[in-house]
This record gives C-alpha cells, sequence and structure tokens, in this order.
C-alpha cells in the first residue's frame, strides 16, 4: 500500500466505542486538535452487550464522568427507556443508578454529539501500526495508507485486536456482533514489546419481542421518580419501557449438561480468560449444580425494534442448542431467537504496563483506555477513556497528567488498581474494590470533581457557577442545622411519635435530631422556622447525608489522610530495586514491573508485604538523607 | 552492615512493622518504684491525646516545644484529678522520634505509671513494641543507620524474643484461630457485598441489621476470651510474679542478689534524684520481674537458711513464674520432688546450682520431672549460667503465654494484643451502628475494619480473598 501524509494532529484517539468517544470528545474540548479513528462509523458508541448503563459502581462512575465534562450522563440521559434507583433500602454509600438504554438512539445521538464538536474529527478507517521514532509515538498509519501525526495517540481499540467470534464449533475472525476485526495492530503492539494476554467474553441471544409470552414472566418497571446520571438534565423520559423477569428451567440445565462437550469452554477451544461476575450460563450451570433455576431479564433494546436482550443467558453453545435452550425457559418457548449468543476472545495489553496516566511506559507519547487495558463494561471503558483523553491532550498541550486517587473517584480506583496490580480476568468495578466508598457517592460525585473538571477545561464556565451556588446552599443549609435548636413541644413530640422516635426533654440542635436514624431531613426541617429560600431536593439530600453519616464520613476521610501521606512519597522513576537490600525477590520483581510511582502505590502491589514498604522506606529516607548531608 | 541486615530481619518477619502514623505509648523508665517515671507517648496524636488527659494552665497544643508544664492528669471518663504530674512536650521535628512526643513525668509508684499508661492505652494509643521509639526515629531519618546500631543493640534481645513469638505463634494456635475468625466475617462481607453490587440476585441471604450485629458480637466475644488471657500486659505493667523457690541452703539468697545486682535495673535516672535500689523488682532486659517474698529470703544467710519447702509454697501461691534451685552437689531429696509436685501448671524454670562442684544429682530425674521445663546449669559462686537463665526468662515471657491455664492461651504478643483490641473495638462500632439502625453497608465498614486488623496478625490483607468469596460463593451475573 503506497502512503500518504494524511494530516497531523494534537490527539489520535484510535477507535471510537465508550472509551474511544469519551477520550475524543474530551480532548477537543479541551483544545486539542483531535482525530478519532474507527473501523466503521456505525460502531461509534456501540454496545454489543447488554443494553443498560450504570448499576452498582459502575452508575457512580458515570456520574463521575459527568462531573468531569464527559459525555456519557448526558448520552444515556437523552436515549434511556427505562431507569432506576438501585439499593435504596441500603445506605447512600451504594444507591446507584441503572438506565436501560434505547442501543441504536444511544449511538446515534453520540455520533452527533461527536460531529457537532469542534476541533474533532470522526473518520473511518483501520489503524495498522502506530509511527514510533525514539520511543516516542509520532501518530499512526490507517490500511488505506494514510499517515498521520500527532502530539499524543490513545488507543482504544475494544476488543477488536484479534478479535474471534466462538458459537459452538464456529469460529471466525470477527469485531463484536460481525464487525471486522483488527489484525495488524495487535501484531504492531506485540513488535513494539508490549505484553498481551487473552481475554474472552460472551453475550446472550437476542429475541423478538413479538414472540416472548411475558405473561410468564415478572414485570420490572423504571422508577416513576424522575432519575437522571448528568447534573445538567432537566427533562426526563416520560413513556418508560419495563424490562421483564425469567428464570431457567431445569430442563434448560439438562439441555446445557447434555452438551457440555460441544461448549467451546469445556472442550477446549476457548483459550481466553472470562470474567468471574459475567459468567456464561454454561459455567453457572456447572460450578452451581445445585441451583434449579438461574435469573434471566429480557431487555428491550430499544423503543424502534423489537429485539430483546436475554440478559444472565450469555452463551457460546452451537446455535442448534441455544435455541433448544430458549424453548425450555417460561415465555420464551415460542420465542424467535433473532441473533445467537457468542464468546469472543480477544487481545488486551497488560495494564501494568501504563503509568497512572494512561500513558504506556514503553512508548512515550502512547495511551490505552477501555478494554485494551483488560477492562469490561462501558462504564469503566468510559472513564479510562476521559482520563486517556484529557491527559493525551495535556501532553500534546505541555501540561501535567492529571491522575485521581482512590479516595477521589471510583475511576480513580479502576485505574489505580489496573496500573498496580495488573488483572488476571476482564475487570469489572465493584463497590467492594473501593476502600472509601461512604466518600465516592454517586450523589457527591459533582462535589468531588466538578472543580477539577472545570480546572480541566471540561466543566463549562455557567454550569460552574451553578455548582458553586449548590455548594454554598449547602453550606448554608448545614450551617442552619447547627444554629437552631428544636424546642419540646406538643408539636415537636407528635411528629416524633410519628417517627417512632423517642421525644425530647430539653432544646436539641437540629443537626443531632437529624442524626436519629428514624428522622430525614423533610422530618427535622419541618420543626424549624423556614429558611426563607426554597432548599433544592438535591442540597437537601447532601444535607442530610453529610449530616446524618458524619462520624462515618469523618472516619474515612482519617484514614484517607493516612493514605495520601503515603501517595505523598514519591519513588523516583528511574529506582533500581535490584540494590535495595532485603527487599523480598518476589516483591523486587513486582516492583520492577509495576514502577509505583509513590510509597502508597508500592504498598498495593500484590505480592509486596508491609516488611518491603517498610525497607524501601528506609532506603528513601537514607537516600534523601544522603543528598541532604553529602 | 550488621544492623542494617538485623533490622531488614525484624522487618521481614513482621517485627517491625509499617505503622508508624498512629500514635504510642510505653513506660520509658525502668519498672519499679523509683522516684519518678515517665510515660512516652509518640506519634500525631500525642498533643491532642496529652490535651483529653492533661489539665495545666494551658492546652498543650498551645504550649512552646521542648517546654515542661505542671498540671494534673484527669480520667477523662469522670473528670477527675488522677495524678499531679508534670508533662513535657517535644514537637515534630525536633524530637527523638521527629514526631509529636509527649513525656508524663510521674510518682515511681506503679500504681500511678499504671494508671497513666493505663488512660492514654484507652485513648486509641497503642503499646509500644520494644524499640519501636527507635525504630520510629529511625525511619523518620532521625538517626542514621550506624547511630542506630547502637541503639538497636540495646533492644536486641527483646525483639528477637518478639520475633520468635511472632514465628511461633503464627504456625500455632493462633493463626488457626484468627483465621476462623475472620471466615466467620468474611461470611458476612461477602453476604453484604453480594446485596449491594447485586440488587436483584435473589439467591442471597439478606443481611440485616440483626445478622450483623448477632454475628459481629459472636466473633467479638471469641476476642474477648482470647484477650481474657492475654497477660502480658498487664505483667509488662505491674511485674512478672516471680518466686525463687528451693530447699534451704541451695543459693536462693545469692541468686535474688545476682539479679538484683547484676540488672541494676531499678535505679531513677533522674539528675537530682537519690538512686534508691527498690530490691523487689529487677529488670532482666526488659521484663520486668516482681520478686516475692524477697524479704523472707533476705532474713535468714545461706548457712543457717530456715525457710524450708512451706515457705516456698506460699510464695507459689501468687507467682507467674518460678525460679526452682536446685543443689546439683546433692542427690535429689523427697523435698525437691514434692516442690516439683507443687509447681503444678506455673512456668517455671528449673536451675541446676553449684555445678562447679562434682554433680551428685540424677540429672534424668531432673530432666524428666522438669518434662517441657528449661533446665540450666548455675554456679552462681562463679557467676556461670546466669545468662542462659536471662535468656530463659525472656524465652518464657514473649515465647509462651504466661498464663497458669495452657489450653486457654493464645497471646502473649503486644503487637497481637493491640491488634485484637483493634479488631474488637471495630466491632463494637458495627455492633453500635447496627443497634442504632444505621445501614448495614455502612456497619459492614466496622466488619472490614476487623476483618482487614485480624488480618494483620496473620499477614494476610489483600482484600482480593473478598472478591474471591463473592465469585466462588454466589452464581452472580448481571
Amino acid at each position: 500500500m503506497k502512503g500518504y501524509q494524511a494530516g497531523s494532529y494534537d490527539v489520535i484517539v484510535v477507535g471510537a466505542g465508550h472509551a474511544g468517544v469519551e477520550a475524543g470528545l474530551a480532548a477537543a474540548r479541551m483544545g486539542a486538535k483531535t482525530l478519532m479513528l474507527t473501523i466503521s462509523l456505525e460502531g461509534v458508541a456501540f454496545m454489543p452487550c447488554n443494553p443498560s448503563v450504570g448499576g452498582p459502581a459502575k452508575g457512580v462512575v458515570v456520574r463521575e464522568i459527568d462531573a468531569l465534562g464527559g459525555e456519557m450522563g448526558h448520552n444515556i440521559d437523552k436515549t434511556y427507556i427505562q431507569m432506576r434507583m438501585l439499593n435504596t433500602r441500603k445506605g447512600p454509600a451504594v444507591r446507584a443508578l441503572r438506565a436501560q438504554a434505547d442501543k441504536q438512539l444511544y449511538q446515534r445521538a453520540m455520533k452527533e454529539t461527536i460531529e457537532e464538536t469542534e476541533n474533532l474529527t470522526l473518520r473511518q478507517g483501520m489503524v495498522e501500526r502506530l509511527i514510533v521514532e525514539d520511543g516516542i509515538c509520532r501518530g499512526v498509519v490507517v490500511a488505506t495508507g494514510a499517515e498521520y501525526r500527532a502530539k499524543s495517540v490513545v488507543l482504544t481499540t475494544g476488543v477488536y485486536l484479534k478479535g474471534k467470534i466462538i458459537i459452538g464449533e464456529l469460529e471466525y475472525e470477527s469485531g463484536p456482533n460481525n464487525m471486522q476485526a483488527s489484525v495488524h495492530l495487535s501484531e504492531n503492539l506485540h513488535q513494539l514489546g508490549f505484553d498481551m494476554v487473552r481475554f474472552k467474553t460472551g453475550t446472550p441471544p437476542r429475541v423478538n419481542g413479538r414472540t416472548v409470552d411475558y405473561s410468564k414472566t415478572e414485570i420490572q418497571p423504571g422508577d416513576d421518580a424522575p432519575l437522571s446520571f448528568s447534573y445538567d438534565t432537566t427533562t426526563f423520559v416520560k413513556d418508560q419501557i419495563p424490562c421483564w423477569l425469567t428464570y431457567t428451567s431445569p430442563e434448560t440445565h439438562q439441555i446445557i449438561r447434555d452438551n457440555l462437550g460441544r461448549s467451546p469452554i469445556y472442550s477446549g477451544a476457548i483459550v481466553g480468560t472470562g470474567p468471574r461476575y459475567c459468567p456464561s450460563i454454561e459455567t453457572k450451570v456447572v460450578r452451581f449444580s445445585d441451583k434449579s433455576r438461574h435469573q434471566l431479564f429480557l431487555e428491550p433494546e430499544g423503543k424502534e425494534t423489537r429485539e430483546v436482550y436475554v440478559d444472565g443467558l450469555s452463551t457460546s453453545m452451537p446455535e442448534e442448542i441455544q435455541r433448544k435452550m430458549l424453548e425450555t425457559i417460561p415465555g420464551l418457548e415460542k420465542a424467535e431467537m433473532m441473533r445467537p449468543g457468542y464468546a469472543i476472545e480477544y487481545d488486551a495489553l497488560v495494564p501494568t504496563q501504563l503509568w497512572p496516566s494512561l500513558e504506556t511506559k514503553k512508548i512515550s507519547g502512547l495511551f490505552t483506555a477501555g478494554q485494551i487495558n483488560g477492562t469490561s463494561g462501558y462504564e469503566e471503558a468510559a472513564g479510562q477513556g476521559l482520563m486517556g483523553g484529557i491527559n493525551a491532550a495535556r501532553k500534546a498541550l505541555g501540561k501535567d497528567p492529571v491522575i485521581l486517587d482512590r479516595a477521589q473517584a471510583y475511576i480513580g480506583v479502576l485505574i489505580d488498581d489496573l496500573v498496580t496490580k495488573g488483572t488476571k480476568e476482564p475487570y469489572r468495578l465493584l463497590t467492594s474494590r473501593a476502600e472509601y466508598r461512604l466518600l465516592l457517592r454517586h450523589d457527591n460525585a459533582d462535589l468531588r470533581l466538578t472543580e477539577l473538571g472545570h480546572q480541566i477545561g471540561l466543566i463549562p464556565e455557567k454550569r460552574y457557577q451553578r455548582f458553586l451556588i449548590k455548594k454554598e446552599q449547602i453550606r448554608q443549609e448545614r450551617e442552619r442545622f447547627t444554629r437552631i435548636s428544636i424546642r419540646p413541644t406538643e408539636h415537636t413530640d407528635k411528629l416524633l411519635k410519628e417517627k417512632g422516635a423517642a421525644p425530647i426533654s430539653e432544646p436539641v440542635r437540629a443537626e443531632h435530631l437529624l442524626k436519629r436514624p428514624e428522622l430525614g431531613y423533610d422530618d427535622v426541617a419541618g420543626l424549624m422556622p423556614e429558611p426563607g429560600w426554597k432548599v433544592p431536593a438535591d442540597v437537601r439530600e447532601q444535607v442530610e447525608i453529610q449530616i446524618k453519616y458524619e462520624g462515618y464520613i469523618s472516619k474515612q476521610l482519617q484514614q484517607v489522610e493516612k493514605m495520601k501521606r503515603m501517595e505523598k512519597k514519591k519513588i523516583p522513576k528511574d529506582l533500581d530495586y535490584s540494590v535495595i537490600d532485603g527487599i523480598a525477590t518476589e516483591a523486587r520483581q513486582k516492583l520492577d514491573k509495576v514502577q509505583p510511582i509513590s510509597v502508597g502505590q508500592a504498598s498495593r502491589v500484590s505480592g509486596v508485604n508491609p516488611s518491603d514498604i517498610a525497607i524501601l522506606l528506609v532506603y528513601l529516607e537514607q537516600g534523601r538523607l544522603a543528598r541532604k548531608t553529602g | 552492615m550488621r544492623s542494617k541486615a538485623y533490622i531488614i530481619r525484624l522487618m521481614r518477619k513482621g517485627v517491625i512493622k509499617l505503622d508508624y502514623e498512629d500514635t504510642i505509648a510505653a513506660i520509658s523508665t525502668p519498672v519499679g518504684e523509683g522516684a519518678i517515671s515517665i510515660v512516652r507517648m509518640s506519634g500525631p496524636e500525642a498533643i491532642q491525646v496529652g490535651d483529653r488527659l492533661f489539665r495545666g494552665k494551658r492546652p498543650l497544643s498551645q504550649v512552646k516545644t521542648h517546654t515542661i508544664h505542671y498540671g494534673k492528669m484527669i480520667d477523662p471518663e469522670n473528670g477527675k484529678a488522677v495524678e499531679t504530674v508534670m508533662v513535657s512536650v517535644m514537637k515534630k521535628p525536633n524530637s527523638y522520634t521527629r514526631e509529636d512526643i509527649v513525656e508524663i513525668n510521674c510518682h515511681g509508684g506503679l500504681n500511678s505509671v499504671n494508671r497513666i499508661l493505663g488512660l492514654i492505652l484507652d485513648q486509641d494509643v497503642r503499646m509500644a513494641e520494644p524499640g519501636e521509639f527507635t525504630k520510629r526515629a529511625f525511619l523518620n531519618g532521625r538517626i542514621d543507620l550506624s547511630q542506630a546500631e547502637a541503639v538497636m543493640d540495646l533492644i536486641r534481645a527483646k525483639t528477637d524474643r518478639a520475633m520468635d513469638v511472632a514465628m511461633s505463634q503464627m504456625e500455632g494456635r493462633l493463626s488457626t484461630l484468627v483465621r476462623g475468625l475472620r471466615k466467620q466475617l468474611l461470611d458476612i462481607l461477602a453476604a453484604v457485598e453480594v446485596n449491594i453490587d447485586y440488587p436483584e440476585y435473589d439467591d442471597a441471604e439478606v443481611v440485616t441489621g440483626e445478622i450483623l450485629r448477632d454475628r459481629s458480637a459472636a466473633v467479638r466475644n471469641h476476642i474477648d476470651q482470647v484477650l481474657s488471657t492475654a497477660r502480658q500486659g498487664k505483667i509488662l505493667r505491674e511485674g512478672l510474679s516471680t518466686a525463687i523457690i528451693g530447699r534451704p541452703n541451695v543459693g536462693k539468697s545469692s541468686l535474688l542478689n545476682h539479679l538484683i545486682h547484676e540488672n541494676k535495673a531499678i535505679v531513677t535516672d533522674i539528675p537530682g534524684t537519690t538512686r534508691d535500689i527498690i530490691e523487689d523488682y529487677v529488670n532482666i532486659r526488659g521484663v520486668p520481674l516482681k520478686l516475692i517474698d524477697t524479704a523472707g529470703i533476705r532474713e535468714t544467710t545461706d548457712e543457717v537458711e530456715k525457710i524450708g519447702v512451706a515457705r516456698s509454697r506460699s510464695a507459689l501461691a501468687n507467682a507467674d513464674l518460678i525460679l526452682f534451685l536446685l543443689n546439683a552437689h546433692e542427690p535429689l531429696a523427697d523435698d525437691d520432688r514434692r516442690l516439683f509436685q507443687a509447681i503444678g501448671n506455673t512456668p517455671a524454670i528449673i536451675l541446676l546450682n553449684k555445678t562447679d562442684l562434682p554433680q551428685k544429682i540424677e540429672i534424668e530425674e531432673v530432666n524428666r520431672l522438669a518434662a517441657h521445663r528449661s533446665v540450666i546449669r548455675l554456679s552462681l559462686k562463679n557467676e556461670q549460667g546466669v545468662e542462659k537463665l536471662e535468656d530463659a526468662i525472656n524465652t518464657l515471657f514473649f515465647d509462651r503465654n504466661l498464663s497458669a491455664n495452657h489450653e486457654e492461651a493464645y497471646v502473649s504478643n503486644v503487637r497481637h494484643i493491640a491488634l485484637l483490641k483493634t479488631a474488637r473495638s471495630a466491632l463494637s462500632d458495627a455492633i453500635t451502628a447496627a443497634d442504632q439502625g444505621l445501614p448495614v453497608d455502612l456497619a459492614q465498614i466496622d466488619v472490614k475494619r476487623a476483618w482487614d486488623t485480624l488480618g494483620e496478625i496473620i499477614g494476610e490483607t489483600v482484600s482480593d480473598s473478598l472478591i474471591n468469596e463473592l465469585f466462588s460463593k454466589f452464581c452472580l451475573g448481571k
């Protein structure tokens, strides 16, 4: 192929999935001249798996993306067909939003946003290799011969790298949903010296909703309350579409057991490592053989399609078996399968080869984000894409990277886990991965990150001003609760009694009353004089949470302080661990590989013990001492 | 450099641990009835804790560094004055540890100093491990390795013991016990996590506040039992009640004099005070011994010792440790055999004295009667073997639990006790939270803390095991 010079940019983003679109939009909005290349324009923001966004931990990520000026929250708010708040009966730290998306609408809306964005060029093209000179990434070469130059490049290749679809005995090279796979780029990365792993994921069959007997299933409607991911959203979808719950049957399990020999997972055809939290139905049946049924959620894929996603039935069984399985499921006996489920194997980069900025250690100016880093999930991809895009643009514009820490955002937890610990399976965020989840709530993502988003240049001034007003309102309202005391009156007694709370005998400060588990903001505010202004719902919510859980919040803040002290102890980039006596061999090898930037990060590397850290500290301390005195 | 290797070895074995973010305290003067005792506190909370307990002209947070202040220690529970004290404040970084240090100078009596240390330890301050002030000084760059060497040598004996304890307990019952407790906590944690991360998953038990409280309380009770057998803290504060027993004329008072004079322990080092010797207490390489009935031994001389088996028996009743002297120059007497029986389960060290003379004692029988106890050959006359005795006392103190009932005993290590206490208080927090009706996922934070803390005892804190538990136990997939 004859090459030609096709132009130069500040940032090139390779891929336009959930990571790619955030990376491209962020870079362009920050003022970087940005090119986004994708194998197919039909693949922009495509959801090849379940038609939903959010959920525990993931929903918080979407809010964080929004607070930092990313797009996912906006886009799902425009295109959802159902929205629910999960974990409402639990504490505020674990509440989460989840939306069912209209898949096609989601893609169209995102594509339009990209097309409307200044500084951003969206172009179809298969990137075959990187242009690397002296360890610095200078651009990319496309299959058509086009050579693009750039100051930084972000790879967001999803599952396309050497993608292979497997359905029973059928195997073929493919990206998700029969998109074209990318073969050369993976080889190029291998040649450049990157360690790659083979991962696997899968998706269930889709059926035609017209042929589903919903009377045999349970309805799962959305919430009536107006909900949104973005702090910007003011309009809400009215006519929501429900999901439906059904179950596998003993017959389904029997079919699976009878045909395990034809399952690529058990026949050895699949070599990639799959995620434990999203197992195929055959894995569930084998590993949890005592369970007589498994939940299946029937999720519509959009408003203008009857296609229904059978969540929970992810499988790579032969098509014939998949159809037999469907026939044994209540409500799906007569369902027409529209697409079979499949497993897909792909190449991913070992993410410990990245700095926390998502720049590769090996090649300067090259960033990677999303599934290529071994994660799974749209939200995980988008969060990384946003940070990769931000840091690629900052690099191109000559600025220091922005790194979120574990107490700042789930995105920080995600990236720190990846670059510090790596992952042996496709990585999914879980609330239990966060040490400070009471701080990383979905309700306070704006309070945590808007300031930063504004500094980066992704939060417009108008929105920032609105945020500052909200912050001030929270402060004032909290102050009011500290200042005002509730006096014991008949009225007070009556209300406390109604709520099942003990009466008061002397004046009690409003904030103390609010700490009682039986009482909410509205109850206590009802006993106080009017504030003279209308307190918005989100301010009321913040005040309630901040006051009610103050004890726990301050406890976690103390732990964060402790953590931050260790994060502040920086490790020189060129530190030679082989000269440090006493660090165990395993720890030495791991530290050598991960090259943590701080003692805090070093302490989270698996295989590194507190004693290794103590020795490392001694070593760094001695070095500092020597420099000072010598 | 030897000391560096040594420190590294301690770190490797987990004796020196990376936890110098917390505040520690210890009695920094030898235990005993000196004129003045000093309790030293070091760490980020030292001054705050000091202010909670000290009432002087001004709060310690407002005084200049390196100043000393007159005032009273109070019990924050009831606000009552406990002791009149002088408190000195040395602010970081110009202190020995390069942390904030508060030193409380109080009356030398054991009761005073114990009470003050007790008040401090109630404020979430941890008891310092042997040599820990020095370790901090070192890690904070206060002293360099060669300087540290000298100080480290001083604490070597103690820490070596502690290290061995860490190892021997690691393989033993403590680790089995801790693993069991952690498993119970992990079950709670995993169930709560599943409820959170997979709210629609219908096959997991919904953990209510009551369930969490009851299960946490069960684990806490177990920790309480374990802690009730942990006597080392008490011993460190009050001294190890030690009886020297044996037939007349076997060398009891020689041993007593030797221990007292060789260890010169109970001497106050405060300039201007009398260098008194308090005879009832000796400090054997950091292990305080409170010698029982020394007066009784002193009343007589070796030659015409009148105190016999009866007197020894009475001393036995209160002893944590028995030093049982035998005369190697004579065959075993019936009284010796009776004393062996009288020792019962109390930890004891058997001493064969007068080994400078020809041996006549039936050594096989002695060994048989001694069973698992150490038998040490001694010649007090030639001052031989005392070193070994001191070793043995140290071993007993750090290595084994000096509790009469060995079946119940699990912990003797200061670090382990501190961790168990932390875990216990985390569980108490969880129980309180559940009682107050706070959401389970909040109370769970405390359970997780307890679980992490217990993990530190056996060196397992990797939270990945929680995620592994989730996926092995529950069939998840949305």
